[in-house]
């Protein structure tokens, strides 16, 4: 469409020249926030696409649909408007996030062919002219190719459209090269013989990280997250990413963190070329230490915390902080392990449970309304008589959060049963306005 | 009961065995608990630093831990330092363990997947050696982790306690076996002190001290940690001498 029907079209319509280098420049600007925060296998799809490899990297996100949905999410508040999809293959993943994603979809493993046969020809990364072609000889979507003939295929139009095909449903590979922007510090070593076992693997880890420490040292800069990447022989990449919490450049704790995850990597036949890259770097620059001859420092826990995080993933390690919030379970939030001290703690006027339910259960009771608190209760199947009891203490709803809780109420109650066993129940609602809540009773907390 | 004697022999003796298990816990020394009844019957008189220490609910506390987390929240409250709490559900209510002593500031939660790796972040907290205290719930504990963990907190001059809850009652009795913990604790939760007004008074826990290396059992009953950790004697027995008295 000519430039000038389109400004006929619509009134004031704003004309920009396309300038492509600047396209494939921020397009590559995405692919490396996506490198740093999402997975270590990540490569620009031009025009208009990025392919990530999430093997290995999805359950530090919560799994595949969590992935996505973050991802997405983050792209939406950075301005972008993004279509995702998981599938097995490169090829079935990108005909789907262009095809069937609305804005996600997470393919079933081995569905590929049921899924891709009702989509149309474009879907397959093929050239315009063979699609034309194509369209033509009457085929309209995938389906139509898959049982075809592929000898006469090939002979008219070439194998690109056959390895297109096979590379979508998995039958051939399509190895992903990844994102490299020159201002990342990586070291490699390649090797003569492909190396499989685990001390050989460390061995030669313990000297990677001792140049990439080197490298990082030059520029003043310390890792906060590393990627250690695998090519085996068959072209497989494994890989293994280690998140630190404060910029980094000691070799020991490096090389510690990375062979603790040695044993996720799966050698197969070999492997041929180790890569190790600091994706995220910081300024760290060396610094003079006043000593004091009076008190001992503060511990440094960053090391331990790194351990830790890469044990057992990183939202595992945390401290609480409070909130200024009277729904208990809203009263609390994690904060990362080495942030500041919030320094002030929680009111107490009314006493607190240790352990804290995640959700409250359900009761049966024997109460008076509206404010007495039960007579017995019934939990996980077994009666108590409650013998001394304390409340209630009324927690509202907090309206300006959701309409729902505009004049929700929850009452609690410390009680006591005659074994000395405290509780922490509470009633849905204020005991006299059924608009308060549902008048049922729950355990929330158990008292030591 | 009568204060210890003091006799050279038994004191060359203990320092001879002491000696032989390279125990240095006494060069740590021992964190009173401000009872006179617990601290004089506990070798150091009190909680020995730097070992490993296991502490278990009674009861139902079995399952919901909740009377052992409070207890070894006061003892974590009263060591200086961070503290690193290892979880593998994480039920515990900050708010509560503030009521402790621990305020949230002190404590890092690690929340691993099972067992195994919760001694095993134990263990990690352990060797550092710039923590205060590491807490860890756990289920299973075998003579040879328990073993390695009381190595790393002898190593590091850390303590740690081992707080042990089951999924039901009923494997409570894993309890029994032997560790090679330090000290090993039962905190069964009883029927606070009637007050003259409705309401809760302070809770009150039976503390039972099932084994002590180098030390007696003894069981008593006193009230729950307060706002800084620190146990409290039942009204009643505080009263007994001036009542006696009186009488």
């Amino acid at each position: 469409m000519p430039v000038s029907k389109a400004q006929a079209m619509v009134p004031g319509l704003q004309v920009l020249p396309h300038n492509p280098q600047a396209d494939a420049a921020s397009l590559e600007r995405l692919a490396l926030w996506v490198l740093q925060r999402v997975s270590p296998i990540v490569a620009v799809d031009p025009p208009d696409g990025m392919v990530i490899d999430s093997t290995g990297a999805d359950h530090l996100h919560g799994g595949e649909d969590a992935l996505l949905e973050t991802l997405i999410g983050r792209l939406v508040m950075s301005g972008v408007t993004a279509r995702a999809a998981i599938a097995d293959t490169w090829g079935a993943a990108h005909a789907l996030a262009r095809h069937v994603a609305a804005p996600m979809h997470v393919a079933e493993p081995g569905t590929a062919e049921a899924l891709l046969s009702p989509l149309p020809l474009s879907a397959l990364r093929l050239p315009p002219a063979t699609l034309a072609s194509l369209r033509t000889l009457g085929f309209v979507c995938i389906g139509d190719l898959l049982h075809q003939p592929r000898a006469p295929l090939t002979r008219r139009f070439g194998p690109d459209l056959c390895r297109r095909l096979d590379q979508a449903l998995g039958h051939a590979s399509e190895p992903i090269e990844p994102l490299r922007p020159s201002e990342l510090v990586e070291v490699r070593r390649a090797f003569a013989e492909p190396i499989a076992a685990a001390e050989t693997i460390a061995r030669y880890i313990g000297k990677l990280v001792v140049q990439l420490c080197a490298a990082l040292e030059e520029r003043g800069l310390g890792a906060r997250r590393l990627d250690l990447l695998c090519w085996r022989v068959d072209a497989h990449v494994q890989t293994v990413r280690v998140g630190l919490a404060k910029p980094q450049r000691d070799p020991q704790l490096l090389t510690r963190l990375l062979c603790e995850k040695i044993e996720t990597i799966s050698p197969g036949f070999g492997i041929e070329i180790l890569s190790l890259t600091a994706v995220m770097a910081e300024p760290l620059e060396s610094r003079q230490v006043a000593s004091s001859l009076l008190e001992a420092p503060a511990p440094d826990l960053s090391g331990l915390v790194d351990v830790l995080a890469n044990r057992v993933g990183a939202r595992g390690v945390y401290r609480m902080a409070p909130v200024a919030s009277d729904v208990p379970e809203r009263s609390v939030i994690r904060v990362a392990p080495l942030s500041d001290p919030v320094g002030a703690g929680w009111p107490d006027h009314w006493p607190r449970p240790t352990r804290l339910l995640p959700r409250p259960e359900l009761i049966e009771t024997l109460a008076l309304l509206p404010d007495h608190p039960p007579v017995w209760i019934a939990w996980r199947g077994i009666r108590r008589k409650v013998a001394r009891a304390d409340g209630p203490e009324r927690v509202f709803g907090e309206w300006w959060k959701r309409d729902a809780e505009m004049i929700a109420v929850r009452d609690y109650f410390r009680i006591e049963d005659e074994a000395g066993e405290r509780y922490w129940v509470f009633r849905a609602g204020d005991g006299e306005n059924s608009e308060t809540g549902s008048h049922r009773w729950f355990l929330h907390g158990v008292f030591g | 009961m009568p204060a210890r004697s003091f006799n050279p022999a038994i004191a060359a003796l203990r320092e001879q065995i002491a000696a032989m298990e390279g125990e240095s816990a006494a060069a740590r020394g021992a964190l009173p608990f401000g009872v006179p009844e617990l601290d004089r019957r506990l070798p150091g008189g009190g909680l020995a630093l730097g070992c490993l220490h296991e502490v278990a609910g009674g009861g139902n506390g079995a399952v919901d831990g909740a009377a052992a987390s409070c207890f070894a929240a006061g003892i974590a409250a009263r060591l200086p330092g961070q503290v690193l709490w290892c979880v593998t559900q994480a039920d515990l209510f900050a708010p509560g363990l503030e009521q402790a002593g621990l305020g949230p500031d002190r404590v890092i939660y690690v929340e691993a997947g099972d067992d195994v790796s919760v001694l095993a972040c134990m263990e990690e907290g352990l060797r550092h050696g710039g923590l205060g205290a590491v807490v860890a719930d756990v289920a299973r504990l075998s003579m040879t982790a328990s073993r390695r963990l009381h190595l790393a907190a002898k190593g590091s001059g850390t303590t740690g306690i081992a707080l042990r809850r089951w999924r039901r009652q009923q494997e409570a009795y894993d309890f029994g076996l032997p560790t090679a913990a330090m000290t090993r604790w039962r905190i069964s939760v009883l029927p606070s002190a009637p007050l003259p007004v409705p309401g809760l008074g302070r809770a009150r826990w039976l503390i039972e001290l099932i084994r002590a290396r180098a030390g007696e059992s003894l069981d008593i009953e006193l009230e729950a940690c307060d706002g800084t950790g620190h146990l409290g004697h039942p009204a009643a027995l505080a009263d007994r001498p001036a009542q006696a008295v009186g009488a």
